[in-house]
């Protein structure tokens, strides 16, 4: 299989600290890659220097052969990259729906860069009936989007996004990035705040996603989704790559249980520290 | 080489003069996060203060700066106290609105208690000057040296020496941290008011002393000099606010020598927006990166938009169309011709302001692009109002997109800022740039609205022609804002990152809404300058745009019924009720200070 996406050498430092230090890693088309590690080993800053939210100092990104650690943010999403964040950042004064068609903005055909800005303000303010189908047809794909998450935001679709407890709002995150129809999803802990009920459906919903063969980079804390979930994983502490392979070699490689132990291992558990 | 040394001398005596001021800006932002727009008002109160006290007491010197010190300090606590400590935990604008509100009823109660002309401040200082290598030195440069430097000393002492001081220290480097150690924020809140407006008074008074004159209207543009030397210095940065002020005065003084005082003013807004362009965390606050938060530069207070049915909506208009039939006189027609064009600017205003959370300080400036393209096509090149309005709608839209542009990347508390001195940069241009503008002259002349031969000018005509152009711009408006530029406008004002990461391009979009908005405002400004027959670079000056902001807020942003709404009743109700005339500062000051505090979603709510 090949690489969808490839990440070289990938380094990023701030001040002092070398928050991802020469990191190589690889997804193939649909595989289910994690990147697992304790607080602060560089997965949040890994997922900002794909995104193109922050500038890698070296190192390059490939995506379908294409470097992309250098471009901003609105082109990486616009060739199928998307991504959740780790604290959740919906629109708080969108609706539900309009949260989700955001995700779909760089399908609009209204918004293809050439036709230009005057164009585009044209269009939206005429409308013609190309742009009305448009719309229409972004619309009902952000409905069957919501209904994927059963009746958890369906009844909310006219809410503002700030009126949703949290759980929901990692949902609506979730459902704004598919909207994008991305070909490689990032997932920065969507289970994060989440009781078990609400753990055990999302991790449903990300499995059924993997089954239809979404190319997905998981981070999560919680180990034995990871476990369950994925095809590969890497564990990352401190920056650097200290484990890599299925999630069975993974679970038992020394360097894994010494990082998350701790080095010293004092009063602390691996299960406490998977649950976080 | 004589004049470059007085020019020096110059430079850095108002610079001193600014320092004062702007220490008390910085160290207000230190501990509020806040830039104090009523700090200029403070700044003339000294003045006035003082001046009472030579002129009714005859107090010396020393004891007049003792009392301004006082009275102002006073004054600065009372303003923590009664308008701002409510405030803690709203949106981080509210607090910067609510000293705007405060400034304009600060600066109309001076000009109600002491007139609007201005007055002497006579000094009695000794008439003698000191050569130095062909410049000279007089008494009056060296006091406000003095007080400069000794003020600056007693407030490193204190800041550094004394357990307020401390106090001070920790609330600046975290609130928070330092309310869970024991610290009395507001306390330390309050003493940083009372201080900083203490030297903002006395920097009041040794510049009217300076200039031998004080009025009124000297407040805005002291919070502006301010402002700009704590943007060079890096915000909330009180060494760095001394040597930007200083940098300022210099500049000022150097331009003046090179271009002519005219000039003045121009060097320091083009200082800010270099500064802001190319170094918004100013010369010393390089560690801290510009923070990027979400939420910040918006007045959005998370509410259900009123709705209003457009039956309802249609059925107003009709009606509004219908009013000159039931009310002959002229004069209410000519009220409501005002708001309607005041409405334009509104509509325009919260679009960007309200829709893409890009708040603008300087929409006057769109106003005024736009009139003086119409007015100038319309005198001196003998162009028909009927080509020129709409073309001036066109170069507002392109013009004012390419200037706020270099400010797209700017968040928060900076970019209001920056586009309050673009706002005045056009005003300074247009004064400057006589061969073109006719500079302070102004333009005379103007030709009345027309149609091929059909000229508008009855009351009815102008007042139905205003209100169409209002009615189609909100049409549009409310089209745009339901297709998915309005959709992703909110988005990027809501969380500029999340928008991007789904493909938003952010400045595109931000051009878009300046562009539409500057259409609206330069066809407002263009029909103003048609009806007025007459311009200058003051007819749509930062006061205006600060209106423009005060209708938004109360409308409800991004609402465009409430802009309407807004405009009429800020600037149509006041004209109605002549006796209200007077006190209109007065009124959009406290109608602006209670929105902020008891209905930050506006009449309409916010959309």
């Amino acid at each position: 299989m090949a690489a969808l996406c490839q990440v070289r050498g990938l380094t990023r430092r701030f001040g002092g600290v070398t928050a991802v230090d020469a990191l190589d890693f690889e997804i193939a088309q649909g595989e289910f890659v994690s990147l697992i590690g304790p607080n602060g080993a560089g997965k949040t800053t890994t997922f900002n220097l794909m995104s193109g939210l922050d500038r890698a100092d070296s190192g390059e990104v490939l995506f379908d052969g294409r470097r992309i650690e250098r471009l901003a943010a609105e082109r990486i999403a616009a060739l199928g990259v998307a991504r959740t964040f780790q604290h959740g950042r919906v629109f708080g004064n969108l609706s539900v729906l309009d949260n989700v068609l955001i995700g779909a903005h760089t399908r609009l055909r209204a918004t293809r860069p050439w036709a230009g800005p005057v164009a585009e303000l044209a269009l939206a303010l005429w409308r013609p009936r190309s742009v009305r189908e448009d719309y229409a047809a972004r619309e009902s794909e952000a409905r069957a989007i919501v209904a994927r998450f059963g009746d958890r935001l369906t009844p909310r679709l006219d809410h503002p996004a700030h009126s949703l407890s949290y759980a929901n709002r990692r949902r609506l995150e979730i459902a704004r990035a598919l909207a994008l129809k991305p070909r490689l999803l990032l997932l920065d802990e969507p289970t994060a705040g989440m009781n078990p009920t609400e753990t055990a459906e999302m991790e449903a919903l990300i499995g059924e996603l993997k089954r239809e063969g979404l190319t997905i980079l998981l981070i999560e804390h919680k180990l034995d989704m990871v476990m369950r979930l994925s095809d590969r994983v890497y564990v990352l502490d401190d920056g650097k790559r200290i484990a890599a392979g299925p999630p069975d070699e993974v679970r038992n490689d020394p360097a894994v249980i010494e990082a998350y132990l701790g080095h010293s291992g004092v009063g602390r558990r691996p299960q406490a520290e998977a649950a976080e | 080489m004589n004049s470059f040394i007085d020019y020096t001398v110059n430079g850095l005596v108002i610079g001193n003069v600014y320092a004062l001021l702007a220490v008390g800006l910085a160290l207000i932002f230190g501990v509020a996060n806040l830039i104090n727009f009523a700090h200029g008002s403070v700044y003339t109160i000294g003045a006035y203060v003082g001046w009472a006290a030579i002129t009714f007491l005859h107090t010396p010197l020393a004891v007049t700066i003792l009392i301004v010190a006082l009275a102002c300090g006073a004054l600065g606590a009372a303003i923590e106290r009664v308008a701002l400590r409510p405030l803690q935990g709203r949106a981080r604008i509210a607090p910067l609105l609510a000293t705007i509100g405060l400034s304009f009823v600060l600066d109309q109660l001076v000009q109600l208690i002491a007139s609007p002309n201005p007055r002497a401040l006579p000094v009695d200082l000794p008439d003698w000057r000191i050569s130095i290598g062909g410049g000279s030195v007089g008494p009056m440069d060296i006091l406000i040296a003095g007080v400069g430097l000794s003020s600056a000393a007693l407030l490193y002492g204190f800041l550094r020496f004394t357990k307020l001081g401390y106090a001070v220290r920790a609330t600046a480097q975290d609130r928070d941290a330092a309310r869970q150690m024991g610290v009395n924020v507001d306390g330390v809140n309050s003493a940083v008011f009372a201080i900083a407006s203490a030297l903002g008074g006395v920097s009041g008074l040794l510049v009217g002393m300076y200039y031998n004159h004080i009025d009124p209207a000297m407040s805005f543009q002291a919070t502006l000099k301010g402002v700009v030397a704590v943007v060079i210095g890096g915000v909330g940065n009180v060494p760095g606010a001394i040597v930007g002020s200083l940098l300022l005065g210099l500049t000022e003084s150097y331009g003046i020598a090179l271009f002519g005082t005219t000039y003045r003013n121009l060097f320091a807004f083009a200082l800010l927006i270099l500064f802001l362009v190319v170094l918004p965390n100013g010369l010393f606050g390089g560690r801290r990166a510009v923070e990027a938060e979400p939420m910040t530069g918006t007045f959005i207070a998370p509410s259900r938009a009123l709705r209003v049915p457009p039956s309802v909506v249609a059925a107003l208009a009709v009606g509004a169309f219908a009013l000159p039939f039931a009310l002959p006189a002229p004069y209410m027609l000519q009220v409501l011709t005002n708001s309607w064009l005041a409405g334009l600017l509104a509509l325009s205003l919260t679009l960007v302001a309200g829709a893409a959370g890009q708040m603008s300080f300087g929409h006057a400036g769109l106003l005024a692009i736009g009139g003086y393209a119409s007015a100038l096509l319309a005198t001196d090149y003998g162009v028909t109002p009927l080509v020129s309005v709409p073309v001036a709608g066109v170069v507002t839209s392109l013009l004012g997109t390419a200037l706020v542009f270099p400010a797209f990347r700017l968040r928060g508390h900076y970019i209001a800022i920056a586009t309050l001195a673009i706002g005045e940069i056009v005003s300074l241009v247009i004064l400057n740039w006589e061969s073109f503008t006719h500079g302070a002259m102004g333009v005379t002349g103007i030709p009345p609205l027309s149609a091929l031969s059909y000229a508008v000018t009855s009351a009815r005509a102008v007042y139905w022609l205003t209100l169409a152009a209002l009615v189609a711009f909100a049409l549009l408006q409310a089209r745009l804002s339901s297709s998915h530029i309005g959709r992703t406008l909110r988005a990027l004002r809501d969380d500029e990152i999340a928008a991007r990461s789904h493909g938003v391009n952010v400045t595109r979009y931000k051009a878009l809404a300046f562009g539409f908005a500057g259409f609206g405002a330069g066809v407002s400004g263009a029909i103003s300058a048609h009806l007025f027959s007459y311009l200058n670079n003051q007819t749509f000056d930062s006061q205006l745009s600060l209106l423009a902001v005060t209708m938004a807020i109360l409308g409800g942003m991004g609402n465009i019924l409430g802009a309407v709404v807004g405009a009429v009743a800020l600037v149509g109700l006041p004209e109605a009720f002549r006796f209200a005339a007077e006190y209109r500062i007065l009124i959009y000051g406290v109608v602006l200070l209670a929105l902020v505090r008891f209905r930050p979603q506006g009449l309409l709510g916010t959309v």
